[in-house]
Formats: structure tokens, C-alpha cells, sequence
């Protein structure tokens, strides 16, 4: 009978509260849907940044080449001084040749096709009949880039649908490329020039070494200040330093500097480094010195936790057998929070090689065609060399700035790889 | 180069006095070891630091400070026709000089008459002083050198205490280091308000901050035309605080819910992978995320607008329609969107540990309760998380307002008073970098109002940072 006895109000108050039950589990299932979506929102980002960088980089490294004989004309090249012959020309006259074309007195064909043909061939010559005067009279074959705009057009991204007058090569340019295509004198393959060569005005001439080597030398600075200085920092800090007024304000200091803006650390180059101790402006020195003090506090950071996590134990064993404090550290404390220091030192020299803002401040600005005669001569760094390129309008030149940032990306997986390797094969746990 | 003979000289002598000393002691022992007070090496460490610390430090610092020693010796007795030069001239007359002196090129001013002649001799001086303070510096060295192993070799003797002595030398190396972090701040300070006070000489400090037109156009030379300049940072402060704001917008919730997601639904499996993918868009570089701005969703967002302006015209919001018809590349929104993608990381990873640390038995007794999980972080988790995250968010805010490539690359220069997300602003950051790249004189107001600039932002973001690193302290001590 207890069935009955069950109040009609208390089964309103079950279905009310089913009912608030479903709106309640329909409420935890929203609230979960927008964590999901949160994480897919920003993992796609992840996604459209890469992909739009390799999207717009990989052409870069297919490069487009010709090969030409070219008649070295005695009467046009004086052997005595080969610098003042114009080897473009006979360049542009050795590729209509190839053309069948006609030139016609004003010379505005050869005019066009050095404007397709890179300058470098040019050189190439020069460079050749310098080292040997006695290939004057004879015919050489050079191979050399296309100019970019008709690799650009090879690639995809000048087409012929686009009218003459909106794209920078008209039709004959593009039939002339076609007919050399068509007869084997413009190969493609890996561009390796893009890796072995500096910086340059010509685009399809262009490439990151200078930028690499620069950057090297930077990090090189930055890690041999910024490593022992903050290490020993950090050691003293956390193993030696009584706790007083002094190391609370050391402590406090070094967690208000890693949050110091990057742009400030330029500031202070500019005016202490540059303007007061004189070091050469936009040299790996001077970058390397504003990297080191802005990677510092980072490592001192990661070195105090990497040796707050050796247990006291090993402190107290070495105590007792004799050791003095010193030597406690430096033979045990210090060895075993190797690991944990060097995961910390990788990744921040990792951020101080994509750093450009404080970089810009202290002349890494300028133009650097070649790669950098030492520490303290003229130098840029890859992403200062992104930041330039980005800003130069030929076309040309926006490949190559997302090649350039697709070289700096591979070099700051590859140290984060090895920070995470050290970690896993060196970690310990207590 | 002499420098460097002199050190590796240095090296080499302080070595030798290593072995000495050692062989030193361990002949005193006679056979005894035991009777050393430390291990022999300690003796030899001791002596070979007398030898090597001090001259090195000399000779270090001689080379660091001997050519501004020696550009100032150059400037004491200037000759009456260099005198008569503007101060302009005269720094280019002296720098000529001291290219000349040492190999390097002189500018292409050309001297005739007596400033030539005073231009030859200055550089034979320059020669001379730079000779002096070298060989000077190396001959210092020795001295302190031979002085050091005159004091330190006598004492090695079996009783002295040559361990403690050595680890007081590295107790001075330690301090030494820990000090440079707070030299950094001093540098940066003091830099800082230095450049500046010169700049609030030339623009009085409340027209600076309370100005509202920013045009910082000053003639190069004086017979140059040009205005006067205005330095109004408010449209400056305006356009960071803009962009800020959209920053945060995209940034927070998206960077909130992610960490929530992550320390309290995701499976262990998902927490590695969905981490490690974050933390690689937290190490993308900044002018990488400039580039992206730049170049994709720049463009992108403008033929966005336009398109829907080409609907809109002609309808009733014609004049909105043709407002976004013409909206530009450089808006606001591209550069705070584009930030607020690069602070997500940033945000869900503090928030995260933050989320973390909130006691576990606080969400077990909201659980037994009978609340969903969704509750119980809602009620429970994040009233208990609140103070650390709001730190949280302002790092994030400090991290956008000193954030310099993606503005430089995305966002305009015109110094506009509005919060027009479609308009183009220009943020403090920008001037800064539009101000000192490049050639700069370094005394006019223009190149000194970045520095102006700078302190302002130093300022503001150390403001931040003391408050939220203060936050997450009081609220860290809470529960431990």
C-alpha cells in the first residue's frame, strides 16, 4: 500500500527535478563543448600559421636555372682590364640566339631578356675570364637563376590569364621561357643557393648563410655570458645566500626582469652598450650582450628550480662525510641538477634566436651582404633577416621570407628536441 | 691583439704558478700528506688566482674602457679651428681623426688648412694615446701579476688554510654574479630615465603624457624646414590600449577554457598531446607572428570587410557599407587578433597552473555533494582560482602592451585618438622601433622622446608585474 501513500507533491518534486537533472547534465555537456572548442580554436591556429608559412615558403626551395653558351667576343672584352665588358649583354645576345630571335637596333629585346635572366650569370663570366684571360675567343656555357619574377612565373603565381599590363612580364617574356623550357635550357632542382649565400638586392640571388652564421655567432656570445653567469647566480642564490633584505631584493629583481618587455633590454644596448662603452653598433657582440642579460633571468629561474628539486638528502650525506659547502655543490648538488640547468639554458637560448624587437634597436637593421667578418664587424640574424625581407616589395622576396622563417622554425625545433631529449635521458626522480 | 697575447701570457704564468705552488706544498709534507691542511691543489688554485684575477680584470677593463678614455684625452686640448666647428662637426671631425689613427674609414668631409693639419695631428695623438693606454695596460698587468705571486707564494705552507681561502674566492664570484642582475636593473634604469630627462628638457613631462597630437617631425640640421614636432603620447597610449584590449578579447576565454579543459576533462593521452602542441605556439618568435599578420590575416580580413561593405552599399547602411569599403590593412583588429592568438598559450598555461593548485579536496567536496563537474568548477574551482587568475591575465596584459614585431609588421604609424578597431593606430612599441631604426642623432627630441616612451612602458608593465607576481604569492601561501 505504500505505493498509494506516495504524496503527489513528492512526484512533482521528482519530475521538477529530473527535469533539472537533464537541464543540468545539457548545461556540464555545453561547458565541456566549449573547453573542446577552445583547444581546437587555438590548435587550429597552430595549424593555419604553419601551414600558411610552408604554403607560401616551400617554392622557394625549387629554384629554376639556364644554361647558355656564350661566344667571350675578343672585340667586345679587353683582356687587359675584362671588368669593363658589359657580359649581360652577351649574355641576353647568346640566349636569342638560342631563340632564333632578331634583335632589333635599339637593342629592346635584349633589353627583356635580361630582365628574365639574373645578373649573376653575368658575373659568373666576369669572375671566369679574370681567373682565366685565355677563354677570351672561346665559347663557355654558364648556368646561373632565372631572374624571380620568372621562376615566379615557372611556379604558378605569374599566369598568363592575368592581363599584360598587371603582371611584370608580358607575353613575349612568357613564350621566350616556354620556348627555353621546352628546349632544355631551364632545368629546375634544390635550391641550394638559397643556403649558401647572403643576403642580396636580387631576390632569386638572395639567400640565409649570412643570416645563419650571424645568428650563430649571436647565440654563441649570449650562451657563454648568459649560462655561467646565471648558473653561479642561481647556485648562490639558492644553496649559499643567507635570507635577508639583500637576497630578497636580488629575488624579487630577477622575477621582475624576465617580465621586463624585450624592447626595453634594446633600449638599454642602445644607450649603455653603444652609446657609453662604445662596442660596434649592429655587430653579434653587441646583440649578443642585449640577448645575454634578457636570457639571464629565465636561466636563473630554471636553475633554481633544477636544483630545488635535488633532495637534501644529498646535501646532508656529503656534509657528513667531510665536504665543505663548496665542494658539496659544486661535486654533487650542481652535477646532478645538470639536466634540469641545461633543458632551462636550451630554451631560453632558443627564444634569445627568434628575439628580433631589442635586435632592432642596436643597427641589426641594415643591409649585410655576406656573411659576418667577426664578432664585431656588420651582422644580421634570421629573424631580423624575416623582418627586412618582409618589408622589401618585390615579390620575389615574400617566398624567400617564408623560407627564411621555415629555416629558424627547423632551427628552434631542433633545439627544443634537444632539450626535451636531455630531459628524458638525464632526468632523475627522487 | 696585444690584449690577447697578454691574457694567454697571463694564462700561461698563472698555471705555472699552480704547479709551483702545488709542488711547493707537497714537498713541505715531506711524505706526509696528512699533514696538509687542504688537498694540495687548493694551494695551487690559491696562488694561481693571485696571479691570474686581478691583471686579467685590469687588462679587461682597459680594453673595454680604454677607447673612451682615449676619445676623451683626444677632446681636452681641441686646437682653434676645431673650436670653431659646431658640436656636430667637431663629434665628426673627432671620429675622423680616430679612424684615421686606427685603419678605419674617416666620413667624407673634406678639411682644408688648418683643420686638416689639426685633424693630422689628433690622429697621430689618437696613435700615441691608444699605443699608451695598451702597453700601458699590459705593463700594469705584469705588475699586479708579479705583485700577486710575491704575496700569495710565501703563504703556501702545509698549515695555511688553502681551501677556505680558495671558496672565498669563489663566494666573491658568486655575488659577483647574482649582482649582475641587479646591475641589469640599475642599467635599464638609469638609462632609461636618464635619455629621458634630457627629452623632458626639450617637452615638458605633462605635455607628454596628457598631449593629444603625436608628430614627432624635427629638422635634422638646423637650416633645415620643418615643424616643431608634437609630442602628445595620449593617441600613442590610446592605440596600445586598443589593440591590448582586442588582444584579450581573443585571448582570454580562449586561453581560460583550454586550461580548464585541460586540468579538469582531458584524459592524460590528450593533456600530452594538446601541451606540448600549445607550448610550440608559445615558442613561435614574434616576427613570425608578424609575418602572419602581415601577410595573411591582414589582407584576409580586409577583403572580409570589404565584401561585406560592397553589400551593404546602396541599402539602408550605405554610409556604413562605404566606411568598410575602404577599410585598410593596418587595423587595429588584424594586430590585436593576431597578438591574442600569440598570448593563448601564454594565458592557458599560468591559468592552468593555476587551476592545478587549487586543492583537490575543495572539488571532492563539491563532488560528494551531488554538483556536476561543470558546478563544481564554476561555484568552486574558479572563485578559489579567481586572484591568480586575474594575475594571470594581467601578465598577459603586461606581455601585449610591451609586445613589439607583430604591431611593427601589422599595425600603422599614423597616431590616431580612436577605438575603431577597423582604424588604423599606431602603439608605443612602434614609435619606439619607427624612432631609433635607422641613422638617429642622438640629441635631438625626437630620437629621446623612444626613450620617453620606453620608461613610460617600463613603468606601466613593472606596475603590472609587481601587482600580479604579489597576487599569485598571497594567494600561492594561502594553500600551502
Amino acid at each position: 500500500m505504500t505505493d498509494a501513500a506516495v504524496p503527489t507533491s513528492a512526484q512533482a518534486l521528482r519530475h521538477t527535478v529530473e527535469a533539472r537533472l537533464k537541464k543540468r547534465h545539457a548545461q556540464e555537456m555545453r561547458f565541456r563543448l566549449y573547453g573542446r572548442l577552445a583547444i581546437i580554436v587555438a590548435l587550429s591556429f597552430l595549424a593555419l600559421l604553419i601551414g600558411r608559412i610552408v604554403h607560401q615558403g616551400y617554392s622557394t626551395f625549387v629554384d629554376y636555372r639556364i644554361s647558355v653558351p656564350v661566344y667571350l667576343d675578343p672585340a667586345r672584352i679587353d683582356a687587359a682590364d675584362p671588368t669593363g665588358a658589359n657580359y649581360d649583354m652577351m649574355v641576353a645576345e647568346a640566349v636569342l640566339d638560342k631563340l632564333d630571335e632578331q634583335d632589333d637596333e635599339f637593342g629592346r629585346k635584349a633589353g627583356k631578356v635580361m630582365s628574365i635572366m639574373s645578373n649573376d650569370l653575368g658575373f659568373q663570366l666576369l669572375d671566369q675570364v679574370r681567373a682565366d684571360p685565355s677563354l677570351i675567343g672561346k665559347t663557355v656555357t654558364v648556368t646561373g637563376p632565372l631572374k624571380s619574377d620568372a621562376a615566379l612565373y615557372f611556379k604558378g603565381d605569374i599566369q598568363r590569364a592575368t592581363p599584360q599590363d598587371l603582371r611584370k612580364l608580358d607575353d613575349q617574356q612568357l613564350d621566350w621561357l616556354d620556348k627555353l623550357q621546352a628546349s632544355g635550357a631551364v632545368s629546375s632542382g634544390f635550391n641550394i643557393g638559397f643556403l649558401t649565400r647572403s643576403d642580396s638586392t636580387e631576390p632569386e640571388q638572395a639567400g640565409v648563410l649570412g643570416a645563419i652564421v650571424g645568428s650563430a655567432m649571436m647565440l654563441l656570445v649570449t650562451a657563454l655570458l648568459a649560462v655561467p653567469i646565471g648558473v653561479l647566480a642561481a647556485t648562490y642564490l639558492e644553496e649559499f645566500a643567507p635570507k635577508n633584505r639583500w637576497t630578497d631584493l636580488i629575488e624579487v629583481n630577477i622575477n621582475n626582469l624576465a617580465a621586463v618587455p624585450s624592447i626595453v633590454y634594446g633600449l638599454l644596448g642602445l644607450a649603455v652598450f653603444i652609446n657609453w662603452l662604445a662596442v660596434p653598433r649592429s655587430s653579434p657582440l653587441v646583440g649578443g650582450l642585449v640577448l645575454a642579460l634578457m636570457a639571464l633571468p629565465t636561466v636563473i629561474i630554471a636553475t633554481r628550480s633544477a636544483l630545488k628539486a635535488v633532495p637534501p638528502s644529498i646535501r646532508e650525506a656529503a656534509l657528513g662525510v667531510g665536504a665543505s659547502r663548496t665542494q658539496t655543490v659544486f661535486h654533487h648538488v650542481l652535477p646532478l641538477a645538470m639536466p634540469g640547468v641545461m633543458t632551462g639554458a636550451i630554451l631560453s637560448l632558443a627564444h634569445a634566436l627568434g628575439e628580433t624587437a631589442p635586435l632592432l634597436m642596436i643597427g641589426m637593421v641594415s643591409f649585410v651582404p655576406g656573411v659576418p667578418e667577426g664578432l664585431t664587424g656588420a651582422a644580421t640574424v634570421l629573424p631580423v633577416q624575416v623582418f627586412i625581407w618582409e618589408n622589401a616589395s618585390e615579390r620575389g622576396f615574400h617566398e624567400r621570407t617564408a623560407a627564411a622563417i621555415m629555416v629558424l622554425l627547423v632551427f628552434m625545433i631542433v633545439m627544443n628536441l634537444a632539450a626535451i631529449l636531455v630531459r628524458r635521458r638525464f632526468e632523475r626522480r627522487w | 691583439m696585444l690584449t690577447w697575447i697578454a691574457l694567454t701570457a697571463l694564462l700561461l704564468f698563472s698555471i705555472a704558478t699552480y704547479m709551483a705552488a702545488r709542488r711547493r706544498v707537497v714537498a713541505a709534507a715531506a711524505g706526509k700528506p696528512t699533514s696538509l691542511h687542504s688537498l694540495p691543489g687548493y694551494y695551487g688554485t690559491y696562488a694561481a688566482l693571485w696571479v691570474g684575477v686581478p691583471a686579467a680584470l685590469l687588462v679587461l677593463l682597459f680594453a673595454m674602457f680604454g677607447p673612451r678614455l682615449e676619445a676623451g684625452v683626444l677632446r681636452t686640448d681641441p686646437p682653434a679651428a676645431v673650436q670653431a666647428l659646431t658640436a656636430p662637426q667637431q663629434d665628426v671631425f673627432y671620429n675622423d681623426a680616430r679612424a684615421i689613427a686606427h685603419g678605419g674609414r674617416p666620413s667624407e668631409t673634406i678639411y682644408d688648412g688648418a683643420l686638416k693639419a689639426a685633424l693630422e695631428e689628433k690622429a697621430a695623438q689618437s696613435q700615441r694615446m691608444s699605443r699608451l693606454i695598451e702597453y700601458g695596460s699590459v705593463g700594469l698587468a705584469a705588475i699586479l701579476a708579479l705583485a700577486g705571486a710575491f704575496v700569495a707564494y710565501p703563504r703556501v705552507a702545509p698549515q695555511f688554510r688553502a681551501r677556505n681561502k680558495v671558496e672565498g674566492w669563489i663566494a666573491g664570484l658568486f655575488i659577483a654574479c647574482s649582482v649582475t642582475a641587479v646591475l641589469t636593473t640599475i642599467g635599464i634604469v638609469a638609462s632609461l630615465v636618464w635619455e629621458s630627462w634630457r627629452f623632458f628638457q626639450a617637452v615638458p613631462i605633462h605635455e607628454f603624457l596628457f598631449g593629444t597630437e603625436w608628430n614627432p617631425q624635427i629638422a635634422m640640421r638646423a637650416d633645415q624646414f620643418a615643424g616643431a614636432g608634437a609630442f602628445g603620447a595620449v593617441p600613442l597610449f590610446v592605440g596600445t590600449f586598443l589593440i591590448m584590449l582586442i588582444a584579450m578579447i581573443v585571448a582570454a576565454p580562449i586561453g581560460l577554457f583550454s586550461a580548464i579543459y585541460l586540468s579538469e576533462y582531458a584524459s592524460s593521452l590528450t593533456r600530452s598531446v594538446v601541451k606540448p602542441l600549445l607550448e610550440i605556439l608559445a615558442g613561435v618568435p614574434t616576427v613570425v607572428y608578424g609575418f602572419f599578420a602581415a601577410l595573411t590575416v591582414g589582407p584576409l580580413f580586409r577583403s572580409f570587410f570589404n565584401w561585406i561593405g560592397a553589400q551593404l552599399v546602396g541599402g539602408p547602411l550605405d554610409a556604413l557599407g562605404q566606411y568598410l569599403m575602404q577599410v585598410q590593412n593596418q587595423m587595429a583588429l588584424v594586430a590585436g587578433a593576431v597578438m591574442g592568438i600569440m598570448l593563448i598559450p601564454f594565458v592557458s598555461s599560468l591559468s592552468d597552473d593555476i587551476i592545478n593548485a587549487v586543492p583537490q579536496s575543495l572539488r571532492d567536496g563539491s563532488l560528494a555533494m551531488g554538483a556536476t563537474r561543470s558546478e563544481t568548477i564554476k561555484k568552486v574551482v574558479l572563485p578559489a582560482a579567481l586572484p591568480g587568475i586575474m594575475a594571470a591575465m594581467l601578465l598577459a596584459v603586461s606581455r601585449a602592451i610591451g609586445e613589439t614585431m607583430i604591431v611593427t609588421m601589422a599595425a600603422g604609424l599614423q597616431a590616431k585618438t580612436t577605438l575603431n578597431p577597423l582604424d588604423t593606430v599606431t602603439t608605443v612599441t612602434v614609435q619606439i622601433v619607427t624612432l631609433l631604426t635607422g641613422d638617429q642623432e642622438f640629441d635631438s627630441p625626437k630620437t629621446l622622446s623612444a626613450f620617453g616612451l620606453g620608461l613610460t612602458l617600463f613603468v606601466v608593465t613593472l606596475a603590472l608585474n609587481i601587482v600580479a607576481l604579489r597576487i599569485v604569492q598571497k594567494y600561492r601561501e594561502q594553500y600551502d
